[in-house]
């Protein structure tokens, strides 16, 4: 049977990228940005999951305006990164799971939610850079990846309450997979940041620390916001913390809360590593 | 037919890119989407008025692209992460382009954004449960 073992939180900033590229892990501005993620590394040393469902938004690569899909799933058995203009040196490519994604797809229809199945997706900085931060850069990935993207670039998109009954729906969908793999699924984005217009540049300590301790303990509480009160809290582009909700909802409640590391800011976002043991 | 008010139109200094921002900037965004593949951005170095006739970007879109006006082409409903395939490759970084945005200089940008992070360390401390260096 697959196994959901854990989550993780990360941020997905081009930065975070750049600064591994260019050996600045350890700098004086990064530093404790990057100390922060030792515990959830040396816990998947620990738990050595065969795979990471990586749920994070494109940001214009795989997707362009033309067809933008609420949620999309890779259904392929590799996943190459590109060229997306940042500057961003591409990275080896992933190697995905063509039959867990089919099985999670069949899955989550039948759940009602009605996903776009991808056979080739590009996949962005959004999915890379979590991937990088917590496990380093290879050649070879240590760990399978299949990316579950949310739309939160093209609005309308999807409620925080939407995206944890997706978690919810995905769980479900792992756990009646027959064959034995051990999953971690990674919520990536966020936190607090606006990248755009004259309001560019705002981070809100309070709330992305409100919203870590109870996506943590009691998720519920992030759905009472619509899109639009986020947005207004968090920021135009602090919208993807609801992504996070999705790797929430597929684990158990009771979900142990291993780790929780915040940091502001970092580049222009905060950013939060949280770390639950479903075992 | 007048586009459907949203709950975040009266937000201060933003822009969210939905379908009335989408809809009519649908050839700017294809133009700065085309800036993924280097021969694309090589052959708008050479001649950006000629690759904006050529992707149909035209009146004050054209303009806005050919005076570098960011905030221009963030009103006139350029995805921010579409423009940043704009910027980066001529060296204006997200911060730079927060800064003009806002009218002021990347040093005070970044200034106000380090800013945030002031007492940070106390009030994890006050939590008590985060990780604190």
């Amino acid at each position: 049977m697959a196994k959901i073992i854990g989550g993780i939180t990360s941020s997905h900033i081009p930065a975070v990228g750049n600064a591994i590229s260019q050996g600045l892990t350890q700098e004086p501005y990064w530093k404790r940005f990057f100390d922060g993620y030792e515990p959830a590394k040396d816990w998947l040393k620990e738990v050595k999951p065969d795979l990471v469902i990586v749920v994070y938004n494109d940001h214009g690569l795989n997707f362009f305006l033309d067809k933008m899909p609420t949620f999309a799933l890779g259904c392929a058995d590799i996943y190459e990164n590109a060229d997306e203009g940042w500057g961003l040196k591409p990275t080896a490519p992933f190697t995905g799971d063509a039959k867990l994604s089919w099985h999670i797809a069949q899955s989550l229809v039948e759940q009602e939610f009605d996903i776009c199945t991808c056979q080739e997706m590009k996949v962005d900085h959004g999915f890379v850079n979590p991937i990088r931060a917590l496990f380093g850069d290879h050649v070879d990935w240590p760990v399978k990846a299949i990316p579950l993207a949310v739309n939160t670039v093209q609005h309308p998109v999807p409620s925080a309450a939407r995206c944890l009954k997706l978690g919810r729906a995905l769980g479900k969908a792992l756990e009646s997979y027959p064959e034995d793999t051990r999953v971690v699924i990674l919520g990536t984005g966020g936190m607090s940041h606006q990248l755009q217009g004259e309001r560019a540049g705002i981070i809100d300590v309070e709330f992305d620390l409100e919203c870590m301790d109870k996506i943590a303990t009691e998720p519920e509480w992030m759905t009472q916001f619509s899109n639009a009160e986020i947005i207004r809290r968090a920021g135009s582009e602090g919208i993807e913390t609801i992504m996070w909700l999705v790797m929430r909802g597929a684990l158990k409640d009771d979900a142990a809360v291993l780790h929780k590391h915040y940091h502001a800011p970092i580049s222009n976002t905060g950013a939060g590593v949280l770390v639950l043991d479903n075992q | 037919m007048n586009w459907q008010k949203q709950d975040y139109d009266d937000i201060p200094g933003t822009y969210v890119f939905d379908g009335q921002r989408a809809h009519p900037a649908y050839a700017i965004n294809k133009l700065l989407y085309t800036f993924n593949d280097e021969a694309c951005r090589a052959e708008f170095d050479a001649d950006p008025a000629a690759y904006c006739d050529k992707m149909g970007v035209t009146g004050e879109y054209k303009e806005a692209v050919l005076t570098q006006d960011f905030l221009g082409l963030l009103r006139l409903g350029a995805n921010i992460y579409f423009l940043a395939k704009m910027c980066i490759p001529r060296g204006v970084s997200v911060q730079d382009a927060g800064a003009a945005f806002q009218g002021i200089s990347t040093e005070e940008f970044q200034q106000r954004l380090l800013d945030k992070g002031n007492g940070l360390s106390d009030i994890l401390a006050k939590r008590g449960d985060y990780w604190n260096g």
